[in-house]
């Protein structure tokens, strides 16, 4: 071991931080080196000094007391907790009763629409009152519908995909007027009743089965769509999906 | 509800049973890095809201080095509040660059003369004086009792530094104790 290194070591020897091997090094070293002994018994002497004399400053009480208000009491954060939780509770249980409030009033139009509609759509299958204005020709329909309703429906022929257009007709739903675009499949009627909606979004659609007749209902273009059948689900579904391909075409012209 | 009260008051209570018995360590290394009273006061209030705002993220193991950990960010910050980071940066490379000069300075002074024993207020007044790293290290050491490995850990730096920054912060003290001795 160097002098150099028997300089900084011999504070890690009084720091107590050496294992046995570099300990006994540094001793060793010390021992047969007059310099080095007498820096090794001089920072003893200091670290002595230093170990005697108080060193250390004491925080003025007024520093606790500060640092003791400063962190939550128990006490404080008991109260605390408990307002807390009751602001949170009246807060939840005031979200949970207005979300049941509203699903109940929500359910309540949805079912009273839907039991209308296929009350309508019930109305519609009996004789003569399938459509008031009778046409294949959706350029005869929809004109029909001008001064008849506060909206232009979108009056599209789908004969080529599999569904007839057979005409237009004037109904109620949740006390409104509604347009409604009557469709054939097969021997199947299909009743898409339009009407304004909210917002000009275009919502996935959500298929339904009421009293043993198929839903479907959509929103484009500020319309709500609502399209009523005994056709099953899958061709209802291939009703929507093609009227709304060829809206969009139609759009696009 | 009953949970998060329960522990909210666990935690403060938990901070303060761990925390509070070092505020004389806290409040001990604050006056020597800031040198004043009052920078030193608010330095421990600030890090004792510091550690409990964190102190989820205090892992175990003993918290007075975690607490000093804190304390020596806030005074760094006063540092450069004050504007005296350069300073203090400076003062330390400056110091470091001329070690030469500094060891030949402590070497000039008799190993053999025995210190005489001083009184406490003229220690600290002379550990005071000490360069920064140099004081932070010997405080940290002599005064506030951590390990090289703890001091490391607070201070950022390497094993081998905090034990040739012990080894000159000593030197530098000794010259200048016996310089107190033999007056001006």
């Amino acid at each position: 071991m160097t002098c150099d290194e028997a300089e900084v070591m011999l504070h890690a020897l009084i720091d107590d931080e050496l294992d046995a091997g570099h300990a006994r090094e540094v001793e060793t070293h010390a021992a047969g080196c007059a310099r080095c002994g007498a820096q090794l018994a001089s920072y003893r002497d200091l670290r002595q000094a230093l170990r005697g004399g108080n060193l250390r400053y004491t925080a003025p009480p007024s520093l606790r007391r500060s640092i003791d208000r400063a962190v939550p009491s128990a006490a404080a954060t008991d109260r605390r907790t408990l307002l807390k939780g009751f602001a949170l509770g009246s807060l939840l249980s005031a979200a949970a009763a207005a979300s049941v409030t509203l699903v109940v009033l929500r359910e309540d139009r949805d079912e009273r629409i839907l039991s209308e509609a296929i009350s309508a759509h019930l109305r519609s299958l009996q004789a003569d009152h399938l459509t008031d204005v009778l046409s294949t020709d959706q350029h005869t329909v929809k004109p029909w519908f001008n001064g008849r309703t506060d909206l232009a429906p979108p009056v599209i022929d789908l004969t080529a995909q599999g569904f007839t257009l057979i005409g237009g007709r004037l109904d109620f739903i949740d006390g409104k007027s509604v347009a409604v675009i009557v469709y054939r499949r097969r021997v199947h009627v299909i009743n898409l009743f339009v009407t304004q909606g909210v917002g000009s979004s275009l919502q996935a659609p959500r298929m339904e089965t009421v009293q043993g007749f198929n839903i479907l209902r959509w929103t484009d273009q500020g319309l709500n769509m609502l399209a009523v059948s005994d056709i099953n689900r899958e061709e209802l579904e291939e009703f929507g999906s093609k009227f709304e391909q060829a809206a969009r075409a139609a759009r696009a012209t | 509800m009953a949970y998060e009260g329960g522990g909210d008051r666990g935690k403060a209570e938990r901070f303060r049973a761990a925390a509070l018995p070092y505020l004389d360590d806290v409040y001990t290394l604050a006056r020597y890095l800031l040198r004043n009273t009052a920078d030193a006061e608010d330095a421990a209030q600030e890090c004792y809201l510091r550690a409990f705002r964190h102190f989820e993220t205090f892992r175990g193991g003993p918290i007075k080095p975690w607490l000093l950990a804190i304390l020596r960010n806030v005074c760094r910050a006063e540092y450069a509040r004050r504007g005296a980071l350069t300073a203090v940066v400076d003062n330390l490379e400056e110091a470091e660059n001329k070690s030469d000069g500094l060891w030949s300075e402590a070497q000039s002074s008799p190993e053999t003369e025995t210190l005489q024993r001083l009184d406490g207020e003229s220690m600290q007044r002379l550990i005071t004086q000490l360069p920064d790293a140099f004081r932070e290290a010997l405080v940290l050491r002599e005064v506030n009792d951590l390990s090289y490995r703890e001091i490391a850990d607070v201070t950022g730096v390497p094993v081998g530094t905090v034990m040739s920054r012990l080894a000159r912060a000593r030197g530098l003290l000794r010259t200048a104790w016996l310089a107190e001795e033999k007056g001006p």
